[in-house]
Formats: structure tokens, C-alpha cells, sequence
């Protein structure tokens, strides 16, 4: 699902197979790493708890088979209590993978309706739901979530889910109603709007569908966001220990001193699947970065000037948002906001109320 | 002051709904503190739990605004009860011991993490398409394992099997704490591989931003005009591009704390080192409410403090800042 998103972007593209692999050839190549990467760990994540060897669980109480070395029996060796290091990792990386898709789409959706509604409502709304972005981006989101769940007697993955979307929001509704600003004051609204479009129905079909893009990144970076934080608490003791994720696999070997008696068979697969999920993700987003953003994309093409590369046009005009109407009310919130000083350039440049 | 002062008053409200949540979220979850102490130690009486809620300061009479407004009082002297793991001693006490530790090495080390990342940025978008450009995928996965696995790797490397760093603590049981040389050596020696781990996991982050906003300023018409006018290149990458990608970096640092305050906590775990997080750690374990949530809002409120600081250079550095005193 996740690999498929920068090739569907274009509906068109889904009904002509030929111009689908022109895009794959044309997609950068950090992106092609990101996607194969997510694409073997979610197979993984669907085939993997198919093929365990063994019970991830099971307590193998002969003392030979504690912390046994890789062997053909156990592929990734042994635990201290003898359970296969293996079958942990595929039922983990499940466990892992599906919470985080789960906090992303929540957390995702949160920050769609929040950001676009923010831009949309425009004055007052807008500043009191910006101001609230604000404030919860401001405040350390790991020693809030530590918090909530130490107060939690009972730490289920409901629970974690729950606590990760309710933070994970506010860095993509602000993205979110940034981009919904500049798409707000484009004739094909008004023209919309003039032939008598329902609201809800502009937003769904028009304003919405305009980000995928964005909405892409921001899902992305929301997953990368809930496998470091669901992998941090876990490791820190305080999500429910009694199933198998990455991360209580990591506090387990930890707990156990697994590093402290050499078995890196324990240690490692779990942190480098970590790192390799996380890796294919930030590939999958500045793949993304580059087709929106053409000159992040590598300097192949430009030519050199005096010694430098100098980009031989600027391919993308940049389109400034339109100043938003502000309320009284409204205006008086946004002075508040750190982003109140680029209005500073228009207002000394003449035009200033 | 105009711009500032704005930005105070956001800080404030920021800080507001930290304590408000602060205040709320032992209220609204499923069960109570009290009861959960209770169970935790079974020989408690019964007649115990009036004294545990007085201890929790959850026990207030009256109203929920009446018991919201002594909370407030008496955050604002400093009064955040007594801790329940560490009986006698106040939550404040171990607070004063502790953050000293944190604020020095993740201070130290955060900065330097920004300003060497913050260069090397500069270096490959001026390279655009160089070494140091072709390095930034090898950077990302550094950046992609978790924290603490690498922290842990290299404790077991450069602690355990080479014996070239101390593996756990702020300082060596042989000296005694103050100012006098030897402890001051040993606490440094104790901070080298916990400032490292932190610089070298945090540093591509910041050269990626960096890299990224200079590669689209190297992009505009003035610094065009200022290598057409035969200005040195240095000049024209340190002072005209570079200093106009260096406000989103300053913004972005400022959104990024907290973050950087997460790791800290994280590798006062890994290394066992007496810092604010590693008391977060056991006060979670042992069910320590009152610390749990004292080191919330002190972690909270410095991460705005240094919002602010960030703020004021902002104002210093930025002329924009400085003409809106003047207009506002």
C-alpha cells in the first residue's frame, strides 16, 4: 500500500500499464530504494508469521539451547530461555509494521481534517487551531507519552495506539493547511464554488485530492514518527511486554544482557530491521520530496557555468500563498505566532494596513 | 521587544496547557494513583490510603477549580510534593540533583551536533552533487537506527571490550563530588561517549535540513549577482547563501528540542547516567507519580525557555525581526 503511493498519484496512471513503468524509470533513485525496501518488510510483515519455524513464545527448557549461536535449526540462534530468534523477528516486525500503519492513517486523518478545516474556517477558527498545533509541536512529545502510559494499569496495544495518534498530528495539519491556503485562492475553487458545489463536497473532490502528495509525506513520516516512538517506549519498559515487537524484543535482550554475553544474534536483527524500515522510509520521502521539488533532484542535467553548476532555468515558479483575511480577532492570535514576522516584509513594503 | 514580547505571551500558553494537562490527565485515566499504590504494596492498611492521597496531593477538598487552584499554587512555589520511591526526600531535591547533569551534556553536545551538522550542510549544497552530497544516504541510515541500539553497540565496543570509555555513571565512585579537579576530569571523561552517540545521531538530521534549504537558495537571483559581480566564493556562500538558509534551520532547531530532549532521555537510560531521565525511568517503574509528573512540566518548561532563547536570536540575526518593532 505504502509502496504503491508515489506511482498513483496520477489516477491516469493507473489505466495505462506502459506509462506506469516510464514512471518507475523516471522516479529518483533514493525513492526506488525506499519503495523496495517498505515492499520486502510489509511482505515480510504478511508472509513472515505464515513461515515461523517455531512458536515465538515457546521456552525451549533444554539448557543446550539457551543462547545458542546460528545453526541450521535455528537460523538467528536462541534466546536465553531457548525461544528462536527468527519466528520473534517475523511475528515483531508484524506487530510493528501494522500498529505503525495504524497510528499513521489515525494520526494522518486527524491532521487532514484539522488542517484543512483550519484553512478553510479561516479567521479566528484558524488562529486557535494553528495556536494549538503550535503548542502541542512546542511541547516534548516522549516525556508526555511516558507519562500517559505510566498512568495506564493496563497497557494493551489500544492503548499505545491511541496515545501515539492523539500526539502524532500536528506536524502534518500544519503542512496540511499551509498547502490548503494556496490551493484555496486558485480559479478552479472559485469556479466550483460559482456553479454552487456544496462545501464538503469542494473539499473532498477538490481541495483533497490536490495534496495527495503531501498527504503521502506527511502519512510516511507519521509511520517513520510511531516505529521510533512505539520502538523507544517498548524499550523503556512501558508498553505491554507480553507480545513480540520489535521493540520488546530490543527490551528483552537488553534486560537479559544479551550485548554483555555476545549474543549478537538476539541484539541485532531487531535494531537492523529497525534501521532498515526506518531508512527505506526517509528514501521514500525525499523521493517524494524530489518529485514535488525539482531542484533537490540531483545536478545531472545542469550545466556548468564559471566553475559552478548553475540550473540552466528555475523550473518551478514558487507560488506564494495569498495572505489570508484575518478577523480582529483572528489577526491578534497570529501575532503570537513565530511565523508572524514574514508578514513584517509586505506590511514595511507599502502595501501595510 | 514587540515580536518578543508576542512570543512570550504564546510561551505562556504554551506552558499553561502543559500544566493543564498536567493537572487533567491523572483525573482522567481509568483507575487512580492511590489505589494503584495500594496495590502495589499489599501490606499497606486500609487506613493508609487517606495519607498516600495527601502524600499524591490528589486528596484535596473541595472542587475540581478549587483543587486546580491550589495545584497552581503550589507549582508556583516550587512545591511539587514528596516522592513516593525515595520516601522522605522532596520532589524538588531530586530535581536539583539531577538536572545539572542532563542541562550540561545534552546542552553541550546538542550544540555542537548543530553547528558541525549546520556547516557540513552548508559544505555539500555548496558541492551540490560532491562527496559530501554523495555521503548524505550512509548519514540518513546512521540517522534511521534507533538511538539507543547504536548507543548500546558502541558501549559494548568502546566500554565493555576496549575498556577506552567508563560504561555507566556521571563520575567515578573513588572521587568525591565538588569543584576539584579530579572529579571534574572524571565527569568528563564519564560524558565523552554519551555526547558522541548523541552528536553522531543527530548531526545528519541537521545536515540534511540545512543541505536542503541551501540547495534552493544557491537557487536565487542575488546569489546569482553576487558571484557575477566576482565576489570570493566564500563570501558568496557564507554570507550570501548560507546566512538566508540559516533562519529555517534556527526555526526548525527550535521545533526539533524536542526531540532532542527524547533522545537525552534515552541515552540517560543506555548509560546509566544520573540525569533527569533516568530518574523519569525509575519514578515510571516504581509508580512515582508526583516525579513522574514534576519531570514532565520541568522538561516541558525548558524546552520552552530555550524556544525563547532561539527567539531572541532569531531577533539578532534577522533584520525583519527587528523592523516589525518598529511598524508594530
Amino acid at each position: 500500500m505504502t509502496a504503491a503511493l508515489p506511482v498513483t498519484a496520477d489516477p491516469s496512471a493507473l489505466s495505462a500499464p506502459p506509462r506506469q513503468l516510464g514512471r518507475w524509470r523516471r522516479l529518483p533513485a533514493n525513492a526506488k530504494v525506499g519503495v523496495i525496501l517498505m515492499g520486502l518488510f510489509i511482505l515480510a510483515a504478511i508472509i513472515g508469521p505464515l513461515l515461523t519455524p517455531y512458536d515465538p513464545s515457546f521456552q525451549n527448557p533444554l539448557p543446550s539451547l539457551s543462547m545458542q549461536a546460528p545453526s541450521a535449526a535455528h537460523l538467528l540462534g536462541t534466546t536465553q530461555s531457548g525461544q528462536d530468534v527468527l519466528s520473534q523477528l517475523l511475528v515483531g516486525i508484524r506487530l510493528t509494521l501494522v500498529l505503525a500503519l495504524i497510528v499513521g492513517v489515525v494520526a494522518t486523518a486527524l491532521s487532514v481534517i484539522v488542517g484543512v478545516t483550519a484553512a478553510f474556517l479561516g479567521g479566528f477558527w484558524d488562529e486557535l487551531l494553528s495556536l494549538l498545533c503550535n503548542v502541542f509541536l512546542v511541547i516534548p512529545a516522549l516525556p508526555l507519552l511516558i507519562v500517559l502510559l505510566g498512568y495506564l494499569t493496563q497497557r494493551g496495544q489500544t492503548s499505545t495506539i491511541l496515545v501515539l495518534s492523539l500526539l502524532g498530528w500536528p506536524w502534518g495539519a500544519r503542512l496540511i493547511r499551509a498547502q490548503t491556503m494556496a490551493i484555496r485562492g486558485r480559479d478552479f475553487i472559485a469556479a466550483s464554488r460559482e456553479t454552487g458545489e456544496k462545501t464538503w463536497r469542494i473539499l473532498a473532490f477538490e481541495i483533497i485530492p490536490n495534496q495527495t502528495g503531501l498527504i503521502a509525506a506527511s502519512f510516511v513520516n507519521t509511520v517513520l514518527y510511531a516505529i521510533g516512538a512505539s520502538v523507544a517506549l517498548a524499550f523503556i519498559g512501558v508498553t505491554d511486554l507480553s507480545s513480540w515487537s520489535l521493540g520488546t524484543m530490543l527490551y528483552w535482550a537488553q534486560s537479559q544482557q544479551a550485548l554483555q554475553l555476545g549474543a549478537w544474534w538476539w541484539f541485532a536483527p531487531p535494531g537492523l530491521a529497525v534501521a532498515f524500515m526506518g531508512t527505506g522510509l526517509v528514501l521514500l520521502n525525499t523521493g517524494i520530496d524530489e518529485l514535488g521539488n525539482p531542484r533537490l533532484r540531483d545536478a545531472a542535467n545542469a550545466s556548468t557555468i564559471a566553475g559552478r553548476r548553475v540550473r540552466p532555468t528555475d523550473p518551478t515558479p514558487v507560488l506564494l500563498a495569498e495572505q489570508p483575511q484575518r478577523g480582529r480577532l483572528g489577526a491578534f492570535l497570529h501575532s503570537f505566532s513565530r511565523s508572524s514576522l514574514l508578514d513584517a516584509r509586505r506590511e514595511t513594503g507599502g502595501t501595510g494596513r | 521587544m514587540y515580536f518578543i514580547a508576542r512570543r512570550l505571551v504564546f510561551y505562556l500558553v504554551a506552558a499553561w496547557v502543559a500544566l493543564t494537562l498536567n493537572f487533567f490527565i491523572p483525573r482522567a485515566m481509568p483507575g487512580n494513583a492511590v489505589q494503584a499504590i495500594m496495590a502495589k504494596f499489599p501490606n499497606l492498611q486500609p487506613a493508609a490510603y487517606k495519607a498516600i492521597e495527601a502524600l499524591l496531593g490528589v486528596g484535596h477538598a473541595g472542587s475540581l477549580w478549587h483543587q486546580y487552584g491550589a495545584y497552581l499554587t503550589d507549582i508556583a512555589h516550587f512545591n511539587f510534593g514528596t516522592s513516593v520511591s525515595e520516601y522522605p526526600a522532596s520532589v524538588g531535591s531530586l530535581l536539583r540533583e539531577t538536572i545539572p547533569w542532563t542541562l550540561t551534556l545534552v546542552g553541550t553536545a546538542t550544540v555542537i551536533a548543530f553547528a558541525v551538522g549546520t556547516g557540513l550542510g552548508v559544505l555539500a549544497a555548496w558541492r551540490h552533487g560532491g562527496w559530501l552530497d554523495k555521503a548524505l544516504p550512509g548519514l540518513m541510515f546512521l540517522q534511521a537506527i534507533p538511538y539507543f541500539f547504536l548507543a548500546l553497540i558502541l558501549l559494548d565496543l568502546l566500554g565493555v571490550t576496549l575498556h577506552i570509555f567508563p560504561i555507566a555513571q556521571g563520575f567515578s565512585q573513588t572521587v568525591i563530588p565538588g569543584l576539584n579537579w579530579p572529579f571534574i576530569s572524571s565527569a568528563v571523561g564519564h560524558s565523552i561517549l554519551p555526547a558522541f552517540t548523541i552528536v553522531i545521531t543527530s548531526l545528519a538530521g541537521w545536515m540534511l535540513q540545512m543541505r536542503n534549504v541551501m540547495v534552493t537558495t544557491i537557487g536565487e537571483d542575488y546569489v546569482l549577482a553576487g558571484q557575477a559581480k566576482g565576489l570570493p566564493g566564500r563570501r558568496v556562500m557564507v554570507s550570501y547563501a548560507a546566512r538566508n538558509a540559516f533562519l529555517p534551520q534556527l526555526q526548525g532547531f527550535g521545533l526539533a528540542l524536542g526531540f532532542v530532549v527524547s533522545g537525552a532521555l534515552i541515552m540517560e537510560i543506555v548509560f546509566s547516567y544520573p540525569g533527569i531521565g533516568l530518574l523519569l525511568l525509575s519514578a515510571v517503574s516504581s509508580n512515582d507519580y508526583p516525579l513522574m509528573q514534576a519531570i514532565f512540566l520541568v522538561i516541558t518548561f525548558a524546552v520552552l525557555l530555550a524556544n525563547l532563547i532561539i527567539d531572541l536570536v532569531i531577533v539578532a540575526v534577522d533584520p525583519r525581526a527587528r523592523t516589525r518593532e518598529v511598524t508594530g
